[in-house]
This record gives structure tokens, sequence and C-alpha cells, in this order.
């Protein structure tokens, strides 16, 4: 058994009440400890150094240091490749101050396990399910023969005058998907715009320019062009090095894409993906050649720099929609008239939070009744859970 | 089958996704993370293709005399430049990223100075850009040359000296409207990922498969 000593100086007193558990909502290897902070532990790390934890696979074995928290931490979670799942194991958790140590009693026995289900996250299940059947509804709605209204939106409806405007100023077009990856979702939905760029390109015999940050994302480009060249029946204007990738630096790409526009001079300029601060170093310098630029981000930063500087801008979510909205078949709208209703129900339920939370406010104050309030916590909770 | 087995590689890949979010059981409980790995390894063989692309672009902008064609040859100058210190900080130092190597120093040197330089140019273009937004032609644009004003006011002392509310003012406009609309837009990207990812995992949206 592991000894106390004390010297001189602030007398180490043990944690009170510890306690070990197998770690909720986990893939397993994993034990977490919790106790009462130390009479002498006031959260001073120069009067109280801390805890350290103290692992066994017996209650009278050799106990392993395991790991140490600083003072004022009640928390220790032993994540470990070592624990084996199913395995029995007891804990000290040990005092320790600039004078000595004192141990608490021994813990256990405890075993790690693996949960078939994140219990934390049933919130985002019941939200997921919810928009799920909607958006499924709608679209089986839809397919059925149900009629779909879907607005206008300004910034897919210009991309057939963009590229006629070019094509009649003998300029080509730029397209640019910022600094996206292939494996985002925005990434997809842009594919979709340029596919219809490209097929208006092959319509008018307009060279189509894409610069490129991503390789991956460019491999994927260059087919979309590709493929929306031979569609159109002109297969011959499809030239790989209109494609190319420049480099994955951020301000990099950013200087070779300015730089292709100030020699190409491009009659349109699309925007579509991801942007950081070169948004404005791009959008200023399409402005510059006197470019019609339609831009498109889910990046909430950059909205307002493409909304100055450009023409068109399709805001957040309009990208989402853009494949919906050129390509408007019964399942795609059906999906899009779910995510609507999906909107609306949000909206309602934050009004009726918004009205819930100062109803709960006001009856407490007036009425000293807590009854609304502790409903309107206990909603926050649900929500803030993760 | 050209189709059908991209589509039904994206269901299953998709689903799998979506359930391990919900089991942490393994081996469902890292699949998401195993699977990023694969695409990291993929990415790294894409950035050969990528290489390719960018010398077949400059040699054809060179033979081909196209302007600002002695720029590409500063290019491959760069590319190889870069290959040369890489490699020879590698042999001599087992890294390119220790600090006295040659590759760090032209990473110092050059790199970074240069990224300065583009990100330094931002503040040019924040300017003229505000310029034609806060032109006051329409209600809106006088509406948000006021704002504008008002919280760049309230960011700088001075506008504390010419009225002591300014930086309340300021807060409450950063905080409660641009706020709200601003969380009003995320709410909207946020839906419309999931439902564009549901239109991807259903088939449904098949743009990607071209």
């Amino acid at each position: 058994m592991l000894q106390s000593i004390v010297i001189l100086g602030l007398l180490a007193q043990p944690p009170a009440n510890v306690i070990a558990y197998d770690t909720p909502n986990d893939e397993g290897s994993s034990i977490t400890l919790m106790w009462e902070r130390s009479p002498a532990d006031s959260g001073d790390a120069i009067l109280f150094r801390g805890y350290e934890i103290y692992r066994s696979e017996s209650a009278t074995g050799e106990f392993k240091s395991v790991g140490f928290v600083p003072a004022g931490a009640t928390r220790f979670d032993d994540g470990n490749s070592e624990i084996q799942d199913g395995k029995e194991y007891y804990y000290i958790v040990r005092s320790v101050t600039d004078s000595g140590f004192e141990d608490s009693a021994v813990v256990g026995p405890v075993a790690s396990g693996a949960q078939w289900f994140n219990s934390q996250r049933v919130n985002v299940l019941a939200i997921a399910l919810l928009v799920s059947l909607l958006v499924i509804y709608y679209i089986r709605r839809a397919h059925a023969g149900g009629r779909l209204f879907v607005r206008k939106i300004a910034g897919l409806d210009a991309i057939e005058d963009a590229v006629g405007r070019s094509t009649e100023m003998g300029r080509p077009i730029l397209y640019s998907f910022g600094l996206s990856y292939l494996n985002e979702v925005w990434t997809l939905a842009s594919l979709s715009i340029l596919y219809r760029v490209a097929q208006k390109c092959g319509e008018y015999s307009t060279r189509l320019l894409v610069p490129h940050y991503d390789p991956l994302v460019m491999s994927a480009a260059q087919e979309t062009v590709k493929q929306a060249y031979t569609e159109t029946g002109r297969p011959d204007l499809y030239d790989e090095r209109d494609n190319p990738f420049l480099t994955a630096d951020q301000f990099g790409y950013a200087a070779g894409v300015d730089g292709m526009m100030m020699r190409e001079k491009p009659g349109a300029v699309f925007w579509q993906g991801y942007f950081y601060a070169e948004s404005l170093i791009l959008a200023e310098t399409g402005h510059s050649v006197g470019a019609i630029q339609i831009a498109g981000t889910t990046s909430v930063e950059q909205i307002p720099f493409f909304v100055a500087a450009c023409d068109y801008t399709l805001i957040g979510e309009e990208m989402y929609a853009a494949s919906c909205y050129l390509r408007p078949e019964p399942q795609m709208l059906g999906s899009l008239k779910g995510e609507d209703l999906t909107k609306a129900m949000i909206i309602v339920f934050l009004l009726c939070g918004a009205v819930l939370g100062t109803l709960g406010i006001l009856s407490e104050h007036f009425f000293d009744y807590r009854g609304l309030s502790v409903l309107f916590e206990r909603i926050v909770q649900w929500f803030n859970t993760f | 089958m050209k189709r059908e087995v991209p589509i039904i590689i994206t269901f299953l890949t998709g689903f799998l996704c979506v359930i391990a979010f919900f089991i942490p059981h393994p081996p469902l409980g890292d699949l998401q993370q195993r699977f990023l790995v694969w695409y990291a390894i993929v990415y790294g063989f894409t950035m050969v293709l990528g290489l390719d692309s960018l010398l077949k672009y400059n040699v054809k902008k060179i033979t081909q005399r196209k302007e600002g064609w002695q720029y590409s040859y500063v290019l491959l100058f760069g590319l190889a430049l870069v290959l040369v210190t890489g490699f020879q900080s590698w042999l001599k130092y087992g890294t390119p990223f220790e600090l006295r190597s040659s590759f760090m120093y032209c990473y110092i040197h050059i790199i970074v100075p240069l990224q300065a330089t583009m990100f330094a140019l931002l503040a040019f273009f924040i300017s003229s850009a505000a310029y034609r937004a806060f032109r006051a032609r329409t209600f809106e644009a006088t509406l948000l040359l006021v704002a504008a004003a008002i919280v760049m006011l309230g960011r700088v002392p001075i506008g504390k000296m010419i009225w002591s509310e300014i930086p309340v003012v300021s807060d409450w406009l950063l905080n409660i409207p641009q706020l709200a609309a601003k969380r009003g837009i995320q709410i909207g990207v946020y839906l419309g990922g999931v439902v564009m990812s549901l239109r991807i995992i259903l088939g449904i949206e098949r743009t990607y498969l071209t």
C-alpha cells in the first residue's frame, strides 16, 4: 500500500467521496474518477499542487501512476489503451502538496465497457429523424405529382446572362471553388453549379477557366466540365490545362487567381465554394477587370464581403438549393419543401422558447413561481446536451 | 452499373457514418476517423496529379509565349528550389522542418513574407469595397453606412469622446441585429447541409457522378 508522508508546510488531506465508474457513451477502455476537493485544495496551485491518480489490478497490489490533474480539478478520465474492457481495476487519488501527500481510500473494483448507444445524442437523433421524415414525406409527395413552388434565385438566373455577356465580349469565364475540399457538402453543391456553367460555356463555345486549390476537387471538376461539354456536343472545347491546380496555400492561391484574372480578363467570374480572408482580394480584383461576378458561399463571415463586391450572391443555403433549382425534378424540389417546413418549425419553436423564457422570468419576478423558468431551463439543457 | 455502384457505395458510406455517430461501440465508434485516414491517403496521391497539372499549365504558357510567360519560369524555379531544399534538409537533419535547414530558410524568408504581402493587400481592398458598399444611394445602403459608422466609432476611443453611449450602441448593433441575422443564415446553412447530405445518401443528388 502507498504511504502518506507529511513534512512541513500545508497538510495534505485526501480528497473525499472518490467514485470510479465506466465512462458513459464511449467506445470502451476508459474509466472516469470523480471526487470532492481536499480541504487543503483552495484552487491555488502554489499551495496545493494537485491530484495524482493511481491504478492497480488488485486492491492490495502495486498501484501505478496513470495521470495528474492540477489543484481545483475534481475529475479524471483514465482513457488508456492499457485498460481492457471487462477487467476490474482499483484506484487511489492522492492529494499532493509541496510538503507531502495523502491518499484516498482505495475505490473499486470497476470495469470499463463500450456502449451501443450514445445517450447524450438522443436530441440529435430526434431532430435528425424529424427532418429526414419531413424531407422524405415531401419527396414522395412531389413524386406522386404534387405541385411545388420555388422562389426565384437571381444569382442562378444570372448564369446564362453572365456567360452570354462574356461570349459577346470575347472573354473567358473564370470559376473558383475557393479553399474547398471534396469531402465538404458545399463543394458538391458547387459542382452542380459548375456543371450548368460548363453546359452554357459549351453551348456558346466560351472558354472556361477553373483554377484549383485542392487536387481532388480538380479531378472532380475536370470530369464535370468534360461531361458538360460532351453533353452539349462540344467535347473538343475541353482542355485539361484550363482546369489547373495552382497551390494548396491560401494566399498563394489568391495571388495565382488574381494573376490569372489580370492576364485573361474574364467577362464573368463565379466564386462558388468556401472562402476565408482571400474572398475580398479575389472579388475586388474581379471587379477591377470589369467582370460580372456571381458569388455563393456558406461561410457566414465572408458573405458581407461578397455582397459588397459582387453583382449577385447566393447566401448560405441558396447554394445548396442550386442543384434543385437548376434541375427542378420533383424529388429535388420535394427535399427543398421539407427543408422549408423544418425551418418554419424551428422559427415557431424559437418564438415559443422566447415567450416561455420571458414568461418564466416575469412569473418568477411577480408571482414567485419558478415552474416556467425550470421548464425553460430543462428545454435549453436538453438541446445543449451533446 | 457505372452509376449504380458509386450510388451504392455512397449510400453505404453515408449510412454507416450516420449510424456510427450514435453508436460508440467498436468497430463503428472510430469509423469516421478511419474514413478520414483513407481520405488523407487518397489526398496524398492526388498531390501528384496536382503537380502534373501545374507543370502542364506553366509549360504550355512558356511554349506558347502567353502573356506573363516569364513568371512561369519563376514558378518552376520556385518549385524546384523547394523540392531540392526539402530533400537536402531531410537528408542532412532527418526532417525538412529543422529551423536551421535550407528548406525552413526558404519558408521563413520567402514564403511567409509573400503570404503577409498578399494578406496586407486586404486593407486596400476593404477600403475600395467599403467605398462602393457605403455609398448612400438607397435606404438600405444608408442604413448600412450609419450602422458601419457607429460600429467603427464604437471600437475606437474617439467614439466614446464624441458620445459616451456610442460603444453601447455599437455593441447592441453587433450583439442583437447582426448576431440575429448571422444565426438565421447559419440555421439555414446547417439545415441545407443536412438536406443536401440526405439527397446525396439517398441517391437523389447525382451531379457529383458526372
